[in-house]
């Protein structure tokens, strides 16, 4: 499932390439993290996101570009398994860890700390 | 009585005089060159409010409060408040107007607030029937980067042409007469947008603003930059003055003998990150701390503002800007 | 020489040449190492998810992306996040890290306008547009893969 060096190698070239868009573009960051969301889900929808999760292991999996990926597998899964309307059911199957964790952590730590500015 | 000159601007006959004064600041711009003049430096962003926004207040209030005091003058001889900030429906100067409790005129230059506060002092008490105006502008780095940009824990990487909201306040007493440096005239400045869209190159969308007013106000008035000791912008940055050099040069100015940017003055360089400062209090607490107690006997004072808003430039929309020029004396060379 | 002051396009054109430009030796390089160090380290808590909590390794994800969101959220509420990624860039926003600073940040930062409408709607304000278009992405995606 991928080595330390692959993870450092594959995780630190999507960073890269998202930093080359950061300072020759003028695009904002969210605008990037979409482009590179959207790049995941497609390349998922190829099939070429798994090998590279295989070959990089977290390299491929924590980098933003996952977050798509996923989202299309998931939906992609449950269409095969119940049908088109698999596509909505699926959709969120295996990004609910992520989602459900970002909204707990950003409450709670809303709850205790505040902002320094 | 105030009396038109050219096309834009104003001298004030009976010279106002500014009888006192006041600089309050955050941590940051108290250890830069200009802190050891600053009369209070508070040690941190949150300055023991409930709000980034309360902290601005505070600082607001305090530096009327001492203006007042060092002016000798009581609050309910006050005939005038006129102040501005950076925050929607310039909050923190209505809430300042309630504590001060005199009449308010609340005012909106972005960073040129500085300077048309000082002008609207002198005109109110040149001829306007006013004894004493207190004019104030307050900007704070949390308030401006949450309304404006993102929020203040958020990992953003500013490009090198990005400025640094300045935290402080100010405040300055207009006075008909007394002893202290003198308003002489003033120069309104003229809306420009030269298409820069960036919300991060404030300094090349204000340029053509400072270019224009400096330009006319030397036309209106006949002089050189030479007969200023010192002219300031408020807050171009090192993008937009070296922008406001090229623009004058070709205009046949010289402004690179007495010609600095408040922005770029009031870090240190060690503390200075990409372009400089920017922030309504940016050009006041310079002025104020800095440039009053230099021994100048003249000086002109560009604040410079951009217009915009955060929807107008998420709706593609360019960045118009605005600049103020006044001009202040001080007799006998001096305080 | 012409006056730029009635000539946007020239001036524009001045403007873009007085830009400092960034150093993108240094930006790229210093993305690169902490994006892959974070990753890094994220296959390192995924290990252990997988010896030592018996977790099977395509289930294995779930814990390691919460575990890097919560420490993505704890530098967040400590201030610590914003002076690495200031200089780390895209080496910290790309990575899941980054997902969770653009929340926890707008969760702190909104905290004073009330838990209901400041956390509540503003939460995903910067985070959003990425669960958006993720979800969009996917049905468009679905959709295809579905009808061939």
């Amino acid at each position: 499932m991928g080595s330390y060096l692959t993870a450092f190698l594959v995780g630190g070239l999507i960073c890269l390439i998202g930093q080359l868009l950061f300072d020759l573009t003028s695009w904002t960051p969210a605008h990037v993290l979409v482009l590179l969301v959207v790049a995941g889900g497609i390349l998922g929808g190829l099939g070429l996101y798994e090998p590279l999760i295989k070959f990089a292991g977290a390299g491929a999996t924590i980098p933003i570009s996952s977050f798509g990926n996923a989202l299309v597998k998931g939906a992609m899964a449950e269409a095969a398994q119940s049908g088109p309307i698999g596509i909505l059911t699926g959709i969120f199957e295996l990004t609910s860890a992520g989602i459900t964790a970002s909204i707990i952590f950003g409450f709670f730590f809303a709850l205790l700390f505040d902002p320094k500015g | 009585m105030a009396m038109k000159v050219g096309s834009q601007t104003f001298t004030f006959p009976s010279r106002p005089v500014l009888t006192g004064w006041a600089t309050v600041s955050g941590p940051k711009e108290g250890q830069g060159p200009a802190g050891a003049y600053f009369d209070k430096i508070f040690p941190d962003l949150t300055m023991q409010q409930k709000s980034f926004e309360k902290a601005e207040q505070l600082m607001m209030i305090t530096a009327v409060e001492i203006a007042l005091e060092k002016g000798g003058v009581a609050k309910d001889a006050v005939d005038v408040f006129v102040a501005g900030d950076l925050l929607n429906q310039i909050i923190i100067s209505g809430y300042s107007a309630l504590k001060v409790g005199a009449p308010y005129l609340g005012i909106y230059g972005a960073c040129s607030s500085f300077c048309e506060g000082l002008f609207l002092g002198g005109l109110l008490v040149d001829g306007g029937g006013a004894q004493y105006v207190v004019a104030a502008t307050s900007s704070h780095n949390c308030t401006a980067e949450r309304q404006f940009r993102y929020p203040t824990e958020y990992g953003a990487q500013l490009p090198p042409w990005a400025q640094h909201t300045v935290t402080g306040a100010a405040a300055v007493v207009v006075a008909a007469r007394g002893s202290g440096p003198v308003l002489e005239l003033a120069t309104v400045g003229k809306v420009m947008d030269l298409g820069i869209k960036d919300p991060y190159n404030m300094g090349a969308a204000m340029a053509p603003a400072a270019a224009d007013t400096i330009f006319t106000h030397l036309a209106d008035t006949g002089r050189q930059p030479g007969d200023y000791d010192l002219i300031v912008t408020g807050d171009l940055g090192r993008v937009g003055r070296e922008l406001l050099v090229e623009l004058a040069l070709r205009q046949g100015h010289d402004l690179s003998a007495n010609y600095r940017d408040c922005g770029e003055i009031i870090y240190s360089r060690e503390q200075t990150e990409n372009a400089g400062a920017s922030g309504c209090a940016c050009s006041a607490l310079v002025t104020l701390g800095l440039l009053f107690n230099q021994n100048y006997r003249r000086i002109l004072v560009v604040a410079t503002g951009a217009l915009h808003s955060p929807t107008s430039c998420q709706q593609g929309d360019s960045i118009p800007a605005i600049a103020h020029a006044v001009s202040i004396e001080f007799p006998k060379g001096g305080q | 020489m012409k006056n730029l002051l009635r000539d946007p396009k020239a001036y524009q054109e001045l403007a873009e040449q007085k830009k400092p430009r960034p150093n993108l030796a240094k930006n790229l390089f210093t993305a690169f190492v902490v994006g892959g160090a974070i990753c890094t380290l994220g296959q390192f808590i995924q290990n252990i998810y997988i010896k030592y909590f018996n977790f099977a390794p395509d289930r294995a994800g779930d814990p390691t992306t919460a575990t890097m969101i919560f420490i993505g959220g704890l530098l967040t509420a400590t201030g610590v996040f914003d002076k690495i990624a200031r200089h780390a860039g895209a080496g910290t926003a790309v990575p899941v890290t980054g997902f969770a600073n653009s929340i926890v940040s707008a969760a702190l930062e909104f905290k004073r306008e009330g838990f209901v409408l400041g956390v509540g709607s503003k939460m995903f304000a910067l985070a959003g547009s990425v669960i958006v278009f993720g979800v969009v992405t996917a049905f468009v995606v679905g959709l295809i893969s579905a009808l061939l």
